[in-house]
């Protein structure tokens, strides 16, 4: 049982919440990840810690609304509890001072990016961020983004806010102008998959944060393997981060919805079950 | 070994034994025909989830017992890898003795009703027993009598929990909450000690839980006996992943004194042929999961799983059967198990392929797949399948299978289950610096099941690679005592 200690609302489909997991707070890393469970009747999900506060004992997550998990989780107020939070899980993301670090999140990407911008900037790198979004609204982590990026480009779809383009626009803006040690991405796969193909193009190493469907996580099950450089990978325990010039993300794309069907009914019994 | 046989030598002397071997003679006790256990139709049961096995009546078991000759060596022990007394927990029930049998197997086992229901009985005590060695018969149904007797005292309401030793303070923790792992807390408890079981799921029982289905071991059962644990006063921490959440070394610091390691051979392999990545091809331990420990397969419940009507299960031991009996009962019109060798080679227990085989499950014996096939969403429609014949023996002393050169053929498959193993969780060994393994990834432990580093004991599928329950829990007893016998010397002496 893990207490909801805070509860921000970025959007109509973003909450931040602050669960108390004591042990989880200090242990983890950036890079790391939670599977959570809301109740009995509930599904694992991996979400990843945005941060923790290991004195108050807390971590913090950051939801968007895609399927019924995170729409029950999103009604949660302060005070509730999540039944089942494990973690921290996944291997940390390797943080070292290589020179300048491009950083580029897309909607709800961001927010797994900044631990990771975060740590980067600790240890002495330039780092240069773009974050992106469909619109203004989805825009999230501004902020805190700034706080750790020597310079942050936002990018919106639909203009509505930074400049109007794709997240590909801001990479390729900061990588004209700069040499570029490293990069990361993280956000919706097809937006990895063409951040990825930027990079490629311009030889920079790029490691990518993968979203893949979880059950255990924890190696048991095989539910959130991928193909990496032509071998099977488990996202859980040798990822989430990948070389994200060897991800196969084609066939990644097709496995996210293999149960697109049954999340629909699920959804649409859910939307019902309200009313 | 000199003083168990002499113990067993008195315990057979006592005159309640002496008179009932009178009671009935030897040649009336074998003329009785082998009880036949009481389970649900085939037709009925492939479209329930409810346990197949229906358990014995009082009457049924007081008769088998009968049978049971109460050898002067008892062979049957031998054959048990925990050396239940099983003369005299039979010859209780002879002696309708019930409860008293279940306190007898309780001795050496903790948990009886689990055991009674998923041991391989045919190749353990009922393989050594007189009727199978000496006179050719079927037999005693050591299984049936053992789940009887766990049964009974567990619906008597009377089921006992151990006594404890007083409290002396001492913090142990096991990594794990399987059948080693709980058999190893029990035993501690029972020493004195305060006893941690740290499991990384949010559910207790290792595979008791997430792998073995509700038709054959109910998770009732399984629930009954760890809140018995609790009783004893262990604590249990679900979602708690050692090495992750806490090291071995926090938990040191945090006032532990020794641990036992039973992760189990939690990671599912693969066979590494094109198309395994598919939708729809899962890992045994995957679609297990989702319907045993996830409840997929029940509407209020949110994890979805897919099941299709022509679903290929690919291997030949338990999980596999285990499996494609999941499957039928979701609804497959075609359940095949898809197996490289014979049926004689399979290493599933005998009933669960007898089981199989009643509820209509299509055995495609020496067929291997090469390739699957999918969809442009990524969804397999078919696989590839490459006729066997068996060649020599191999290192396991099965006749190993060989290829049969351009007898491909393909059939149409939605879903597929690979059940071809499984491999030592590496968590551990990978957050311990300085555990010793082997080359296949399990932790390297001495008679006593101590590993390489002294307060690190072990045991279960994470030493033996995949076993079985009973070996589990009798590596955890084993810890147990060795465990204790060093605290005592280290810790409670000063
Ligand atoms: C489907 C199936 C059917 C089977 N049928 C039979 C049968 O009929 N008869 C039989 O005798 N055997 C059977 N077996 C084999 C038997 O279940 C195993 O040999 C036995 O469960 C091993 O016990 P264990 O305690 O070593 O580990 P497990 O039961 O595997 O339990 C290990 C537990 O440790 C947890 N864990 C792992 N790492 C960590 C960590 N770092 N921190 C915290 N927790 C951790 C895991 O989550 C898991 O719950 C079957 C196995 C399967 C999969
Ligand atoms: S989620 Fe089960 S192995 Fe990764």
């Amino acid at each position: 049982m893990n207490k909801i200690v805070e509860k921000v609302i970025f959007s109509e489909n973003v909450t931040k919440f602050v669960v108390e997991a004591p042990e989880i707070a200090r242990s983890r890393k950036a890079g790391h990840f939670v599977i959570i469970r809301l109740d009995e009747s509930g599904e694992r999900v991996p979400l990843t810690i945005a941060g923790s506060d290991p004195e108050k004992g807390t971590i913090t997550l950051v939801v968007q609304r895609v399927g019924v998990t995170s729409a029950k989780l999103l009604e949660k107020n302060v005070g509730d509890v999540i039944k089942d939070v494990a973690g921290p899980l996944g291997t940390a993301t390797h943080i070292a001072k290589v020179g300048t670090v491009l950083a580029a999140g897309g909607g709800v990407g961001v927010a797994p990016l900044l631990p990771i911008v975060e740590e980067f900037k600790k240890a002495g790198n330039r780092v240069l961020t773009v974050i992106a979004a469909r619109n203004k609204n989805l825009i999230i982590l501004e902020e805190e983004m700034r706080r750790y990026s020597d310079e942050l480009i936002i990018m919106t779809d639909d203009g509505s806010y930074g400049q109007k383009g794709l997240v590909t626009h801001g990479m390729e803006s900061f990588i004209n102008k700069e040499k570029i040690s490293e990069a990361i991405v993280i956000g919706p796969a097809i937006m990895m998959k063409y951040a990825a193909l930027t990079t490629k193009k311009y030889g920079i190493p790029t490691q990518a944060s993968l979203n893949t469907i979880m059950v255990d996580g924890t190696g048991m099950c095989g539910a959130c393997r991928v193909t990496v450089g032509g071998k099977t990978k488990f996202v859980c325990v040798d990822g989430p981060e990948f070389d994200a010039h060897q991800v196969d993300f084609d066939e990644m794309l097709l496995k996210l919805n293999a149960y697109k069907t049954e999340e629909k009914e699920a959804y649409e019994r859910y939307l019902k079950s309200k009313n | 070994m000199e003083n168990i046989l002499e113990y067993l030598k008195e315990e057979r002397a006592q005159a309640w034994r002496d008179e009932l071997r009178k009671k009935i003679k030897s040649k009336d006790r074998t003329a009785i025909v082998r009880v036949k256990m009481h389970e649900q139709d085939h037709d009925i049961r492939s479209r329930n989830n409810l346990e197949v096995n229906l358990g014995l009546k009082k009457e049924e078991a007081v008769i088998e017992a009968q049978r049971c000759l109460d050898c002067v060596t008892p062979t049957c022990i031998k054959g048990c890898p925990v050396n239940i007394n099983i003369p005299k927990f039979v010859k209780k029930i002879e002696k309708e003795d019930f409860l008293g049998a279940a306190k007898v197997l309780k001795e050496t086992n903790s948990l009886p009703a689990v055991c009674g229901r998923v041991c391989p009985q045919e190749k353990q005590c009922e393989q050594e027993c007189f009727y199978t060695q000496k006179l050719k018969l079927a037999p005693v149904a050591i299984g049936y009598l053992e789940r009887f007797a766990a049964d009974f005292e567990r619906e008597s309401g009377m089921s006992s929990t151990p006594d404890v030793a007083e409290n002396n303070g001492i913090k142990v923790a096991s990594i794990g909450s399987g059948p080693a792992a709980l058999a190893w807390a029990s035993d501690m408890a029972r020493f004195g000690y305060k006893v941690t079981v740290f499991e990384a799921l949010h559910e207790i029982g290792g595979v008791l839980k997430y792998g073995i289905p509700e038709f054959r071991l109910p998770n009732k059962i399984v629930d009954f006996e760890i809140d018995n644990m609790k009783k004893m006063g262990i604590e249990f921490r679900t979602n708690f992943i050692v090495g992750k959440t806490m090291t071995i070394d926090d938990l040191r610091e945090a006032g532990y004194k020794a641990f036992f390691v039973g992760s189990g051979a939690g990671l599912p392999r693969f066979m590494n042929i094109p198309g395994e990545n598919a939708i729809g091809v899962f890992s045994a331990n995957e679609y297990l999961t989702r319907i045993n420990l996830m409840n997929a397969a029940k509407i209020n419940f949110d994890t979805p799983v897919l099941s299709g009507l022509n679903v290929a299960i690919i291997g030949g031991g338990n999980t596999a059967m285990d499996s494609v009996r999941t499957a039928k009962r979701l609804g497959a019109e075609h359940a095949m198990i898809i197996y490289r060798r014979s049926e004689e080679e399979m290493p599933a227990r005998i009933e669960e392929v007898k089981h199989a085989k009643e509820e209509g499950i299509e055995f495609l014996n020496l067929n291997n797949p090469v390739e699957y096939k999918f969809d442009k969403n990524g969804k397999v429609t078919s696989m590839i399948l490459q006729k066997m014949v068996l060649g020599e023996p191999d290192a396991s002393g099965r006749r190993s299978p060989v290829p049969l050169e351009n007898s491909e053929y393909e059939i149409p498959v939605d879903t597929v289950v690979v059940a071809v193993g499984t491999s030592p969780n590496p968590l551990i060994p990978a957050s311990v610096s300085g555990l010793k393994t082997t080359r296949w990834g399990t932790i390297v432990v001495n008679e006593d099941m101590q590993s390489s580093i002294e307060d690190i004991y072990a045991g279960g599928d994470i030493v033996r690679g995949g076993a079985t329950v009973i070996l589990a829990m009798g590596d955890g007893r084993t810890a147990a005592a060795a465990m204790h016998k060093n605290l005592a010397k280290k810790l409670l002496t000063k």
